[in-house]
Protein backbone atom coordinates (compact mmCIF):
# COMPACT_ATOMS: atom_id res chain seq x y z
CA UNK A 1 0.00 0.00 0.00
CA UNK A 2 1.05 3.28 -1.39
CA UNK A 3 0.99 5.43 2.11
CA UNK A 4 -0.90 8.74 1.26
CA UNK A 5 1.88 11.42 1.88
CA UNK A 6 3.00 9.97 -1.14
CA UNK A 7 0.40 10.03 -3.32
CA UNK A 8 1.38 13.55 -4.64
CA UNK A 9 4.75 11.53 -5.68
CA UNK A 10 4.96 10.59 -9.11
CA UNK A 11 7.29 7.99 -9.25
CA UNK A 12 6.11 6.67 -6.18
CA UNK A 13 2.70 6.62 -7.79
CA UNK A 14 4.34 5.01 -11.24
CA UNK A 15 5.61 2.44 -9.71
CA UNK A 16 2.35 1.62 -7.02
CA UNK A 17 0.76 1.56 -10.72
CA UNK A 18 2.80 -0.62 -12.53
CA UNK A 19 2.32 -3.05 -9.36
CA UNK A 20 0.36 -2.38 -6.28
CA UNK A 21 0.73 -5.31 -4.42
CA UNK A 22 4.86 -4.65 -4.67
CA UNK A 23 4.71 -1.51 -2.93
CA UNK A 24 4.76 -2.24 1.16
CA UNK A 25 5.48 1.31 2.10
CA UNK A 26 7.34 4.63 1.88
CA UNK A 27 8.55 7.56 2.71
CA UNK A 28 9.91 11.00 1.65
CA UNK A 29 12.19 12.18 4.34
CA UNK A 30 14.88 14.85 3.71
CA UNK A 31 14.12 14.82 0.22
CA UNK A 32 15.14 11.50 -0.26
CA UNK A 33 12.12 8.64 -1.35
CA UNK A 34 11.93 5.03 -0.28
CA UNK A 35 10.21 2.36 -1.55
CA UNK A 36 9.40 -0.29 0.72
CA UNK A 37 9.34 -3.44 -2.11
CA UNK A 38 7.57 -6.73 -1.43
CA UNK A 39 10.95 -9.43 -1.93
CA UNK A 40 8.94 -11.61 -3.83
CA UNK A 41 8.36 -8.56 -6.69
CA UNK A 42 11.80 -6.61 -6.31
CA UNK A 43 13.34 -8.18 -10.11
CA UNK A 44 10.74 -6.85 -11.46
CA UNK A 45 9.94 -3.51 -9.84
CA UNK A 46 13.91 -3.28 -10.66
CA UNK A 47 13.64 -3.86 -14.45
CA UNK A 48 10.20 -1.47 -14.74
CA UNK A 49 12.43 1.32 -12.53
CA UNK A 50 15.19 0.26 -15.16
CA UNK A 51 14.06 0.16 -18.72
CA UNK A 52 10.39 2.20 -18.07
CA UNK A 53 11.67 4.94 -15.31
CA UNK A 54 15.39 5.25 -16.79
CA UNK A 55 17.13 4.22 -13.81
CA UNK A 56 20.33 3.04 -15.75
CA UNK A 57 22.83 3.24 -12.79
CA UNK A 58 22.09 0.87 -10.22
CA UNK A 59 24.26 2.53 -7.52
CA UNK A 60 24.63 0.28 -4.87
CA UNK A 61 23.15 -2.68 -2.91
CA UNK A 62 23.55 -3.25 0.96
CA UNK A 63 21.90 -4.48 3.64
CA UNK A 64 20.93 -3.16 7.47
CA UNK A 65 20.74 -5.58 10.42
CA UNK A 66 18.11 -4.78 13.12
CA UNK A 67 18.96 -7.54 15.27
CA UNK A 68 17.12 -8.36 17.45
CA UNK A 69 13.71 -7.29 15.97
CA UNK A 70 12.07 -9.15 12.88
CA UNK A 71 12.00 -8.84 10.16
CA UNK A 72 15.64 -8.75 10.90
CA UNK A 73 17.27 -7.85 7.69
CA UNK A 74 16.68 -4.61 5.33
CA UNK A 75 18.28 -5.00 1.68
CA UNK A 76 18.43 -1.70 0.35
CA UNK A 77 19.12 -0.79 -3.35
CA UNK A 78 20.10 2.89 -4.16
CA UNK A 79 18.88 3.90 -7.89
CA UNK A 80 19.70 6.66 -9.97
CA UNK A 81 18.59 8.25 -13.08
CA UNK A 82 21.13 10.00 -14.95
CA UNK A 83 18.53 11.66 -17.73
CA UNK A 84 16.28 12.78 -15.12
CA UNK A 85 19.05 13.61 -12.31
CA UNK A 86 17.08 11.29 -10.26
CA UNK A 87 17.66 8.44 -6.99
CA UNK A 88 14.80 6.44 -5.32
CA UNK A 89 16.13 3.78 -2.63
CA UNK A 90 14.35 0.64 -2.72
CA UNK A 91 14.05 -1.80 0.47
CA UNK A 92 12.87 -5.07 1.34
CA UNK A 93 12.75 -6.77 4.39
CA UNK A 94 13.66 -10.44 5.18
CA UNK A 95 13.02 -12.40 7.97
CA UNK A 96 16.09 -13.58 10.31
CA UNK A 97 16.08 -16.94 9.48
CA UNK A 98 17.91 -18.48 6.24
CA UNK A 99 17.16 -14.61 4.75
CA UNK A 100 17.58 -14.99 1.12
CA UNK A 101 16.29 -13.29 -2.11
CA UNK A 102 16.18 -13.05 -5.88
CA UNK A 103 19.65 -11.47 -7.48
CA UNK A 104 18.93 -8.12 -9.54
CA UNK A 105 22.17 -9.28 -11.49
CA UNK A 106 19.79 -10.04 -14.63
CA UNK A 107 18.54 -6.29 -14.36
CA UNK A 108 22.09 -4.76 -13.86
CA UNK A 109 25.43 -6.83 -14.42
CA UNK A 110 26.90 -4.29 -11.79
CA UNK A 111 25.04 -6.10 -8.91
CA UNK A 112 27.21 -8.82 -9.04
CA UNK A 113 29.83 -7.67 -6.32
CA UNK A 114 27.53 -5.64 -4.26
CA UNK A 115 25.44 -8.65 -3.65
CA UNK A 116 28.41 -11.00 -3.20
CA UNK A 117 29.84 -8.24 -0.29
CA UNK A 118 25.82 -8.31 0.97
CA UNK A 119 26.64 -12.43 0.92
CA UNK A 120 29.61 -12.13 2.50
CA UNK A 121 29.33 -10.01 5.17
CA UNK A 122 25.49 -10.28 6.34
CA UNK A 123 24.91 -13.75 5.16
CA UNK A 124 21.48 -13.17 2.99
CA UNK A 125 22.01 -15.52 0.42
CA UNK A 126 20.71 -13.97 -3.61
CA UNK A 127 18.96 -16.51 -5.69
CA UNK A 128 20.13 -16.72 -9.16
CA UNK A 129 23.36 -15.04 -8.84
CA UNK A 130 26.05 -15.77 -11.27
CA UNK A 131 28.94 -16.31 -8.82
CA UNK A 132 27.82 -15.87 -5.49
CA UNK A 133 31.35 -16.40 -3.34
CA UNK A 134 32.20 -14.53 -0.34
CA UNK A 135 34.33 -11.27 -1.37
CA UNK A 136 35.97 -10.04 1.20
CA UNK A 137 36.52 -11.89 3.72
CA UNK A 138 38.64 -15.26 3.22
CA UNK A 139 36.60 -18.14 1.82
CA UNK A 140 36.60 -20.52 4.52
CA UNK A 141 36.10 -17.71 7.00
CA UNK A 142 32.98 -18.91 9.21
CA UNK A 143 30.41 -15.86 10.59
CA UNK A 144 29.07 -12.79 8.77
CA UNK A 145 31.24 -9.44 10.39
CA UNK A 146 28.80 -7.03 10.03
CA UNK A 147 25.71 -9.02 11.54
CA UNK A 148 24.61 -7.06 15.02
CA UNK A 149 25.31 -10.47 17.39
CA UNK A 150 29.15 -10.75 15.41
CA UNK A 151 31.30 -9.46 18.13
CA UNK A 152 33.29 -6.42 17.39
CA UNK A 153 36.33 -7.79 18.70
CA UNK A 154 37.85 -11.34 19.99
CA UNK A 155 36.72 -13.10 16.93
CA UNK A 156 39.41 -16.06 16.13
CA UNK A 157 42.11 -15.50 14.33
CA UNK B 1 52.44 -24.70 1.14
CA UNK B 2 52.17 -24.27 -2.28
CA UNK B 3 49.86 -21.63 -3.32
CA UNK B 4 47.25 -24.51 -4.44
CA UNK B 5 46.52 -26.45 -1.10
CA UNK B 6 46.68 -22.72 1.10
CA UNK B 7 42.72 -22.80 2.04
CA UNK B 8 41.22 -19.70 0.82
CA UNK B 9 42.33 -19.31 -2.65
CA UNK B 10 40.64 -19.21 -5.28
CA UNK B 11 41.33 -21.90 -7.44
CA UNK B 12 38.55 -22.96 -9.94
CA UNK B 13 39.55 -21.00 -12.89
CA UNK B 14 42.51 -23.61 -13.57
CA UNK B 15 40.07 -26.29 -13.25
CA UNK B 16 37.60 -24.59 -16.32
CA UNK B 17 37.83 -26.08 -19.59
CA UNK B 18 40.03 -24.05 -22.22
CA UNK B 19 37.64 -21.74 -24.20
CA UNK B 20 39.58 -22.33 -27.48
CA UNK B 21 40.48 -26.10 -26.81
CA UNK B 22 43.58 -25.03 -26.79
CA UNK B 23 46.04 -25.16 -23.54
CA UNK B 24 45.95 -21.86 -21.87
CA UNK B 25 48.23 -20.74 -19.13
CA UNK B 26 46.25 -19.58 -16.24
CA UNK B 27 48.77 -16.53 -14.64
CA UNK B 28 48.63 -15.35 -11.27
CA UNK B 29 49.57 -11.32 -11.49
CA UNK B 30 49.36 -9.32 -7.65
CA UNK B 31 48.12 -8.74 -5.15
CA UNK B 32 52.38 -8.26 -4.76
CA UNK B 33 52.41 -6.88 -8.44
CA UNK B 34 54.07 -2.95 -8.44
CA UNK B 35 51.21 -1.95 -11.00
CA UNK B 36 48.60 -3.17 -9.12
CA UNK B 37 48.75 -0.17 -6.58
CA UNK B 38 48.60 -2.48 -3.82
CA UNK B 39 46.85 -5.71 -3.56
CA UNK B 40 44.70 -6.50 -6.04
CA UNK B 41 44.82 -10.42 -7.58
CA UNK B 42 44.06 -10.91 -11.04
CA UNK B 43 43.64 -14.26 -12.23
CA UNK B 44 44.48 -14.34 -16.06
CA UNK B 45 43.72 -16.68 -18.44
CA UNK B 46 45.86 -16.86 -21.44
CA UNK B 47 45.72 -18.23 -24.87
CA UNK B 48 49.65 -16.82 -25.90
CA UNK B 49 49.20 -13.37 -25.02
CA UNK B 50 45.76 -12.89 -25.58
CA UNK B 51 43.49 -12.60 -22.39
CA UNK B 52 40.64 -15.12 -22.09
CA UNK B 53 39.14 -14.14 -19.02
CA UNK B 54 40.18 -12.21 -16.05
CA UNK B 55 38.77 -12.77 -12.51
CA UNK B 56 39.91 -10.05 -10.25
CA UNK B 57 40.28 -11.20 -6.65
CA UNK B 58 40.52 -8.23 -3.98
CA UNK B 59 39.58 -8.10 -0.28
CA UNK B 60 43.17 -8.59 0.63
CA UNK B 61 43.00 -4.79 2.35
CA UNK B 62 39.62 -5.10 4.14
CA UNK B 63 39.77 -3.60 7.34
CA UNK B 64 36.60 -3.98 8.54
CA UNK B 65 35.50 0.03 8.61
CA UNK B 66 31.86 -0.43 8.24
CA UNK B 67 31.91 -2.45 11.54
CA UNK B 68 34.11 0.29 13.02
CA UNK B 69 31.53 2.93 12.34
CA UNK B 70 28.79 1.07 14.46
CA UNK B 71 30.84 1.95 18.24
CA UNK B 72 32.54 4.94 16.73
CA UNK B 73 30.78 8.31 18.15
CA UNK B 74 29.49 10.57 15.07
CA UNK B 75 32.83 12.98 15.54
CA UNK B 76 34.98 10.16 16.09
CA UNK B 77 34.54 8.16 13.07
CA UNK B 78 36.03 10.98 11.22
CA UNK B 79 39.51 9.92 11.28
CA UNK B 80 38.12 6.44 10.11
CA UNK B 81 36.96 8.14 6.81
CA UNK B 82 40.84 9.44 5.93
CA UNK B 83 41.28 5.54 6.00
CA UNK B 84 39.25 4.53 3.34
CA UNK B 85 40.63 6.57 0.19
CA UNK B 86 44.34 7.29 1.56
CA UNK B 87 44.97 9.29 -1.66
CA UNK B 88 41.67 11.75 -1.37
CA UNK B 89 41.13 12.07 2.46
CA UNK B 90 39.53 15.10 2.26
CA UNK B 91 37.29 14.00 -0.07
CA UNK B 92 35.81 11.22 2.63
CA UNK B 93 35.87 13.64 5.35
CA UNK B 94 33.54 15.89 3.05
CA UNK B 95 30.80 12.97 2.04
CA UNK B 96 31.07 11.65 5.56
CA UNK B 97 30.17 15.28 7.35
CA UNK B 98 27.82 16.59 5.07
CA UNK B 99 25.84 12.96 5.39
CA UNK B 100 25.73 13.79 9.09
CA UNK B 101 25.21 17.25 9.03
CA UNK B 102 21.63 16.56 6.33
CA UNK B 103 20.68 14.26 9.53
CA UNK B 104 20.93 16.79 12.07
CA UNK B 105 19.40 19.12 9.73
CA UNK B 106 22.99 21.85 10.38
CA UNK B 107 23.70 24.75 8.66
CA UNK B 108 27.10 25.09 7.83
CA UNK B 109 28.17 28.95 7.56
CA UNK B 110 29.29 30.22 3.74
CA UNK B 111 33.14 30.44 4.50
CA UNK B 112 33.59 26.98 5.89
CA UNK B 113 31.36 25.45 3.19
CA UNK B 114 33.67 27.00 0.45
CA UNK B 115 37.11 26.62 2.69
CA UNK B 116 35.85 22.65 2.54
CA UNK B 117 35.27 23.65 -1.73
CA UNK B 118 39.15 24.41 -1.79
CA UNK B 119 40.74 22.15 0.23
CA UNK B 120 38.26 19.20 -1.61
CA UNK B 121 40.02 20.39 -5.39
CA UNK B 122 43.28 20.74 -4.05
CA UNK B 123 42.33 16.84 -3.16
CA UNK B 124 41.16 16.52 -6.61
CA UNK B 125 44.58 17.74 -7.48
CA UNK B 126 46.64 15.97 -4.98
CA UNK B 127 44.63 12.76 -5.96
CA UNK B 128 44.93 12.99 -9.85
CA UNK B 129 48.90 13.89 -9.68
CA UNK B 130 49.63 10.50 -8.08
CA UNK B 131 47.57 8.69 -10.50
CA UNK B 132 48.89 10.77 -13.18
CA UNK B 133 52.56 9.96 -11.68
CA UNK B 134 52.33 6.33 -11.22
CA UNK B 135 49.94 5.74 -14.59
CA UNK B 136 52.83 7.28 -16.33
CA UNK B 137 55.55 5.31 -14.62
CA UNK B 138 53.79 1.85 -15.16
CA UNK B 139 54.09 2.53 -18.58
CA UNK B 140 57.52 3.63 -18.60
CA UNK B 141 57.48 7.34 -18.45
CA UNK B 142 59.71 7.64 -15.88
CA UNK B 143 60.18 11.19 -15.42
CA UNK B 144 56.63 12.40 -15.33
CA UNK B 145 56.44 11.07 -11.62
CA UNK B 146 59.06 13.06 -10.30
CA UNK B 147 57.31 16.57 -12.00
CA UNK B 148 54.01 15.28 -10.17
CA UNK B 149 55.55 14.23 -6.89
CA UNK B 150 57.02 17.92 -6.89
CA UNK B 151 53.57 19.75 -6.96
CA UNK B 152 51.99 17.16 -4.95
CA UNK B 153 54.74 17.52 -2.20
CA UNK B 154 53.28 21.55 -2.45
CA UNK B 155 49.58 20.34 -1.82
CA UNK B 156 50.79 18.30 1.29
CA UNK B 157 53.01 20.82 2.94
CA UNK B 158 49.27 23.42 2.34
CA UNK B 159 47.87 20.46 3.97
CA UNK B 160 50.02 20.53 7.20
CA UNK B 161 49.90 24.14 7.60
CA UNK B 162 46.04 23.73 7.78
CA UNK B 163 45.84 20.45 9.79
CA UNK B 164 48.85 19.64 10.81
CA UNK B 165 48.68 16.22 9.34
CA UNK B 166 49.76 15.59 5.35
CA UNK B 167 47.83 13.09 4.29
CA UNK B 168 45.13 11.34 7.39
CA UNK B 169 44.01 15.15 7.62
CA UNK B 170 40.73 14.90 9.25
CA UNK B 171 40.30 18.46 8.79
CA UNK B 172 36.32 18.64 8.34
CA UNK B 173 34.13 17.98 10.85
CA UNK B 174 30.86 17.75 11.97
CA UNK B 175 29.91 21.35 11.94
CA UNK B 176 32.79 22.89 9.98
CA UNK B 177 36.45 22.93 10.24
CA UNK B 178 38.65 21.24 13.11
CA UNK B 179 40.42 24.41 13.65
CA UNK B 180 40.82 27.77 12.34
CA UNK B 181 42.55 28.71 8.34
CA UNK B 182 46.34 29.39 9.47
CA UNK B 183 47.22 32.72 9.44
CA UNK B 184 48.97 33.19 6.08
CA UNK B 185 46.77 30.58 4.53
CA UNK B 186 46.10 33.04 1.65
CA UNK B 187 49.29 33.78 0.32
CA UNK B 188 50.46 29.75 0.54
CA UNK B 189 47.61 28.25 -1.45
CA UNK B 190 47.90 31.71 -4.23
CA UNK B 191 51.73 30.78 -4.80
CA UNK B 192 50.88 27.05 -5.36
CA UNK B 193 48.08 28.17 -7.59
CA UNK B 194 49.82 30.59 -9.30
CA UNK B 195 52.42 28.26 -10.44
CA UNK B 196 50.11 25.35 -11.35
CA UNK B 197 48.51 25.70 -14.39
CA UNK B 198 51.96 25.70 -15.99
CA UNK B 199 53.18 22.67 -14.26
CA UNK B 200 49.98 21.24 -15.75
CA UNK B 201 51.48 22.92 -19.24
CA UNK B 202 54.82 20.73 -18.63
CA UNK B 203 53.19 17.46 -17.95
CA UNK B 204 51.44 17.88 -21.38
CA UNK B 205 54.78 18.54 -22.92
CA UNK B 206 56.20 15.31 -21.40
CA UNK B 207 53.08 13.21 -22.68
CA UNK B 208 50.47 14.68 -25.02
CA UNK B 209 52.29 14.53 -28.17
CA UNK B 210 54.33 11.57 -27.34
CA UNK B 211 54.06 8.96 -29.89
CA UNK B 212 54.96 6.63 -27.34
CA UNK B 213 52.62 7.66 -25.14
CA UNK B 214 50.04 7.84 -27.58
CA UNK B 215 50.89 4.14 -28.91
CA UNK B 216 50.24 2.69 -25.18
CA UNK B 217 47.14 4.47 -24.49
CA UNK B 218 45.19 4.96 -27.66
CA UNK B 219 42.46 2.69 -28.47
CA UNK B 220 43.83 0.72 -25.15
CA UNK B 221 41.03 -0.39 -22.52
CA UNK B 222 38.03 0.55 -24.56
CA UNK B 223 34.52 0.44 -23.14
CA UNK B 224 31.01 1.25 -24.23
CA UNK B 225 29.30 3.50 -22.37
CA UNK B 226 26.25 1.18 -21.96
CA UNK B 227 28.69 -1.29 -20.09
CA UNK B 228 30.11 0.88 -18.33
CA UNK B 229 26.40 2.12 -16.62
CA UNK B 230 25.30 -1.59 -16.57
CA UNK B 231 28.65 -1.94 -14.06
CA UNK B 232 28.33 0.62 -11.91
CA UNK B 233 31.60 3.04 -13.49
CA UNK B 234 31.32 6.17 -12.25
CA UNK B 235 33.74 9.23 -12.48
CA UNK B 236 36.43 10.21 -15.08
CA UNK B 237 35.87 6.63 -16.57
CA UNK B 238 32.40 7.34 -17.39
CA UNK B 239 32.79 11.40 -18.59
CA UNK B 240 35.41 9.86 -21.02
CA UNK B 241 32.84 7.61 -22.68
CA UNK B 242 31.17 10.83 -23.23
CA UNK B 243 28.60 11.38 -20.31
CA UNK B 244 28.24 14.43 -18.77
CA UNK B 245 27.76 13.48 -15.42
CA UNK B 246 29.52 15.59 -12.19
CA UNK B 247 27.73 15.63 -8.78
CA UNK B 248 29.23 18.54 -8.35
CA UNK B 249 26.94 19.85 -10.93
CA UNK B 250 24.11 17.65 -10.99
CA UNK B 251 23.43 17.40 -6.99
CA UNK B 252 25.43 20.26 -5.84
CA UNK B 253 26.23 20.20 -2.24
CA UNK B 254 28.70 22.34 0.19
CA UNK B 255 28.10 25.70 -2.60
CA UNK B 256 29.57 23.95 -5.43
CA UNK B 257 26.86 25.97 -7.54
CA UNK B 258 28.46 28.97 -6.45
CA UNK B 259 31.60 28.77 -8.54
CA UNK B 260 32.20 28.88 -12.33
CA UNK B 261 33.96 25.20 -13.85
CA UNK B 262 33.71 23.08 -16.90
CA UNK B 263 33.20 19.01 -16.88
CA UNK B 264 35.66 17.68 -19.58
CA UNK B 265 33.90 15.29 -21.62
CA UNK B 266 35.67 13.06 -24.59
CA UNK B 267 33.84 10.35 -26.52
CA UNK B 268 36.80 7.88 -27.49
CA UNK B 269 36.62 6.06 -24.03
CA UNK B 270 40.00 4.82 -23.94
CA UNK B 271 42.76 5.19 -21.91
CA UNK B 272 44.06 8.16 -23.65
CA UNK B 273 40.80 9.87 -23.18
CA UNK B 274 40.53 9.17 -19.79
CA UNK B 275 43.93 10.46 -19.45
CA UNK B 276 42.93 13.68 -21.10
CA UNK B 277 39.55 14.22 -19.01
CA UNK B 278 42.32 14.17 -15.86
CA UNK B 279 44.57 16.72 -16.89
CA UNK B 280 41.57 19.18 -17.97
CA UNK B 281 40.30 18.53 -14.59
CA UNK B 282 43.15 19.34 -12.89
CA UNK B 283 42.96 22.85 -14.76
CA UNK B 284 39.29 22.95 -14.00
CA UNK B 285 40.18 21.97 -10.09
CA UNK B 286 42.79 24.59 -10.32
CA UNK B 287 40.03 27.43 -11.46
CA UNK B 288 37.94 26.37 -8.37
CA UNK B 289 40.71 26.86 -6.16
CA UNK B 290 42.03 30.13 -7.27
CA UNK B 291 37.51 31.23 -7.36
CA UNK B 292 37.99 30.40 -3.76
CA UNK B 293 40.68 31.62 -2.68
CA UNK B 294 39.87 34.86 -3.80
CA UNK B 295 36.37 35.52 -3.06
CA UNK B 296 36.15 33.56 0.39
CA UNK B 297 33.49 34.75 2.17
CA UNK B 298 33.81 36.40 5.89
CA UNK B 299 32.41 35.02 9.40
CA UNK B 300 32.66 31.61 11.10
CA UNK B 301 35.01 28.56 10.21
CA UNK B 302 31.72 26.30 12.41
CA UNK B 303 28.70 26.26 12.71
CA UNK B 304 26.71 27.93 15.64
CA UNK B 305 25.09 24.75 16.99
CA UNK B 306 27.04 24.26 20.79
CA UNK B 307 25.48 20.54 21.36
CA UNK B 308 27.48 19.46 18.45
CA UNK B 309 30.62 21.55 17.52
CA UNK B 310 33.44 22.13 19.88
CA UNK B 311 33.64 25.36 21.62
CA UNK B 312 36.39 27.63 21.31
CA UNK B 313 39.29 26.67 23.89
CA UNK B 314 39.30 30.11 25.36
CA UNK B 315 35.54 30.38 25.71
CA UNK B 316 35.84 26.92 27.78
CA UNK B 317 38.02 29.23 30.31
CA UNK B 318 35.83 31.72 30.93
CA UNK B 319 32.25 30.16 30.08
CA UNK B 320 30.50 27.73 32.03
CA UNK B 321 28.41 26.80 29.40
CA UNK B 322 30.92 26.11 27.06
CA UNK B 323 32.53 23.96 29.36
CA UNK B 324 29.68 21.67 30.04
CA UNK B 325 29.29 21.23 26.13
CA UNK B 326 32.87 20.48 25.64
CA UNK B 327 32.42 17.82 28.42
CA UNK B 328 29.14 16.27 27.22
CA UNK B 329 30.56 16.00 23.40
CA UNK B 330 33.46 14.49 24.52
CA UNK B 331 32.49 12.09 26.63
CA UNK B 332 29.03 11.13 25.23
CA UNK B 333 29.13 12.95 22.08
CA UNK B 334 25.70 14.50 20.43
CA UNK B 335 22.57 12.38 19.23
CA UNK B 336 21.19 12.40 15.66
CA UNK B 337 17.64 12.06 14.58
CA UNK B 338 16.75 8.99 13.93
CA UNK B 339 16.59 8.00 10.19
CA UNK B 340 18.53 7.30 6.79
CA UNK B 341 20.73 9.40 4.42
CA UNK B 342 22.53 8.32 1.13
CA UNK B 343 24.90 12.13 0.36
CA UNK B 344 26.85 11.48 -2.74
CA UNK B 345 29.91 13.69 -3.34
CA UNK B 346 32.10 13.89 -6.70
CA UNK B 347 35.58 11.82 -5.25
CA UNK B 348 38.26 11.87 -7.68
CA UNK B 349 37.75 8.56 -8.73
CA UNK B 350 33.57 9.01 -8.89
CA UNK B 351 30.48 8.59 -7.19
CA UNK B 352 31.13 8.61 -3.42
CA UNK B 353 28.24 7.76 -1.07
CA UNK B 354 27.73 7.59 2.45
CA UNK B 355 24.17 5.68 3.25
CA UNK B 356 24.15 6.61 7.00
CA UNK B 357 21.30 4.73 9.48
CA UNK B 358 20.71 6.64 12.55
CA UNK B 359 18.62 5.22 15.39
CA UNK B 360 18.41 8.15 17.19
CA UNK B 361 22.07 7.65 19.91
CA UNK B 362 24.68 8.86 19.40
CA UNK B 363 26.38 6.13 17.60
CA UNK B 364 25.33 5.12 13.75
CA UNK B 365 23.44 2.19 13.76
CA UNK B 366 25.03 1.22 10.02
CA UNK B 367 27.06 2.94 7.84
CA UNK B 368 27.29 1.73 4.44
CA UNK B 369 30.34 3.64 2.03
CA UNK B 370 29.82 3.08 -1.97
CA UNK B 371 32.85 3.59 -2.74
CA UNK B 372 33.83 4.95 -6.43
CA UNK B 373 37.10 2.39 -6.92
CA UNK B 374 35.12 -0.90 -5.69
CA UNK B 375 32.18 0.00 -8.52
CA UNK B 376 35.06 1.03 -11.37
CA UNK B 377 36.88 -2.51 -10.33
CA UNK B 378 34.31 -4.33 -11.36
CA UNK B 379 34.68 -3.61 -15.17
CA UNK B 380 38.37 -4.66 -14.99
CA UNK B 381 37.36 -7.90 -16.44
CA UNK B 382 34.86 -6.39 -19.27
CA UNK B 383 37.87 -4.08 -19.77
CA UNK B 384 41.03 -6.61 -20.88
CA UNK B 385 39.15 -9.77 -21.87
CA UNK B 386 40.28 -10.56 -25.30
CA UNK B 387 43.13 -7.58 -25.43
CA UNK B 388 46.60 -8.41 -25.22
CA UNK B 389 47.98 -9.05 -21.77
CA UNK B 390 50.30 -5.81 -22.42
CA UNK B 391 47.44 -3.54 -22.56
CA UNK B 392 46.50 -4.58 -18.65
CA UNK B 393 49.31 -2.42 -16.90
CA UNK B 394 47.54 0.55 -18.95
CA UNK B 395 44.13 -0.68 -18.53
CA UNK B 396 44.08 -0.56 -14.89
CA UNK B 397 45.73 1.99 -14.96
CA UNK B 398 43.17 3.89 -16.49
CA UNK B 399 41.40 3.31 -13.91
CA UNK B 400 42.68 5.11 -11.05
CA UNK B 401 41.15 2.86 -8.24
CA UNK B 402 42.47 3.06 -4.56
CA UNK B 403 42.60 -0.82 -2.96
CA UNK B 404 42.09 0.90 0.36
CA UNK B 405 38.55 2.53 -0.98
CA UNK B 406 37.86 -0.92 -2.62
CA UNK B 407 38.04 -3.06 0.14
CA UNK B 408 37.47 -1.17 3.07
Amino acid sequence: MLPDSLRENTLAVSVADFDADAVAGGKLDRGELTLEIAPAKIVSICGFLKYDRKFVRLSTVTAVDRYPAEPRFEVVYHLHSVARNQRVRLKCRLRGADPAIESVTPVWRGADWYEREVFDLFGIRFLNHPDLRRIMMPDDWEGHPLRKDYPITGARI
Amino acid sequence: MSEAEAPGVTTEIESEEPVTGKRTLVLNMGPQHPSTHGVLRLLLELDGETILSCRPDIGYLHTGIEKEFEVKLYQQAVTLTDRVDYLAPLSNNLGWCLAVEKLLGLEIPPQAQWMRVMLTELTRLNSHLVWLGTHALDIGAMSVFLYCFREREDILRIFEAFSGQRMMTSYFRIGGLALEPPRGWHERVKKFIDVFPSRVDEYEDLLTNNQIWIGRTRGVGVMTLEDMLDLGVTGPMLRAGGLKIDARKDEPYSSYDQFDFEVPVHTESDVYARYQVRIEEMRQSARIVRQAMEGMPPGAWKADAPHVVLPDRDKMKTQMEALIYHFKIVTEGFRVPEGEVYQVIESPRGELGYYVVSDGTAKPWRVHMRTPSFGNLQATARMVEGTLIANVIAAIGSMDFVLGDTDR
